[in-house]
């Protein structure tokens, strides 16, 4: 499933043409993206919370040559899909 | 942020859609991923990222407490990667 097909299912349900309920969908998840750049977590009820966790330094190394490389600080995402979620996905 | 908050967010970017319209946009948003997952499908939003759903084998366990051997069945997980948009703009360097 790709955004059109998100797009297409919200078209179904109203008078908006697709190119107007495309500019929503868009708005909605860059939404989303704009509040964890702001490292706030997102909490959709019935779907999972989106969070922004920082990682220390580390030593890595390279798996292909063996050299050892300091991993820099950073930031990732984590989502945590919500019971509901878990629960419709084994039903 | 909440999904209302959500919601607001996204009404103050959009013109010609009622607040009560986006929020059901934004149920049928999760919902359809929901479903989509739930059919076995991969969700692939371009810029954002992708949810697929991993299977886990039923395999031994143990209660912690008491010791008794238990048999932790067969369940599917879902998981979410993060796409190369929204990495680079979570790890913006100036604000770490």
């Amino acid at each position: 499933m790709t955004k059109m097909d998100i797009v297409e299912s919200i078209f179904e349900k109203f008078g908006y043409s697709k190119k107007d309920v495309s500019e929503v969908v868009d708005a909605v998840f860059e939404t989303i993206k704009e509040t964890l750049e702001r490292n706030e977590k997102i909490k959709v009820s019935g779907f999972g919370n989106f969070s922004v966790r920082q990682k220390r330094a580390r030593r890595g190394r390279n798996p292909q040559t063996g050299e050892e490389i300091t991993i820099e600080p950073r930031k990732v995402m984590t989502f945590k899909a919500s019971q509901i979620l878990k629960k419709a996905i084994n039903s | 942020m909440t999904k209302s908050a959500l919601v607001e967010a996204t009404a103050r970017k959009v013109k010609n859609f009622s607040k009560k319209d986006i929020e059901t946009i934004v149920d049928i948003i999760f919902n359809s991923m929901t479903e989509s997952l739930r059919s076995g499908d991969k969700v692939e939003i371009r810029g954002f990222g992708s949810f697929k759903v991993k299977e886990r084998r039923s395999r031994k366990g143990r209660n912690p407490k008491t010791g008794e051997t238990i048999n932790i069945p067969f369940k599917r997980v879902p998981f979410f990667k993060a796409g190369k948009d929204l990495k680079e703009r979570v790890d913006n360097k100036q604000n770490l």
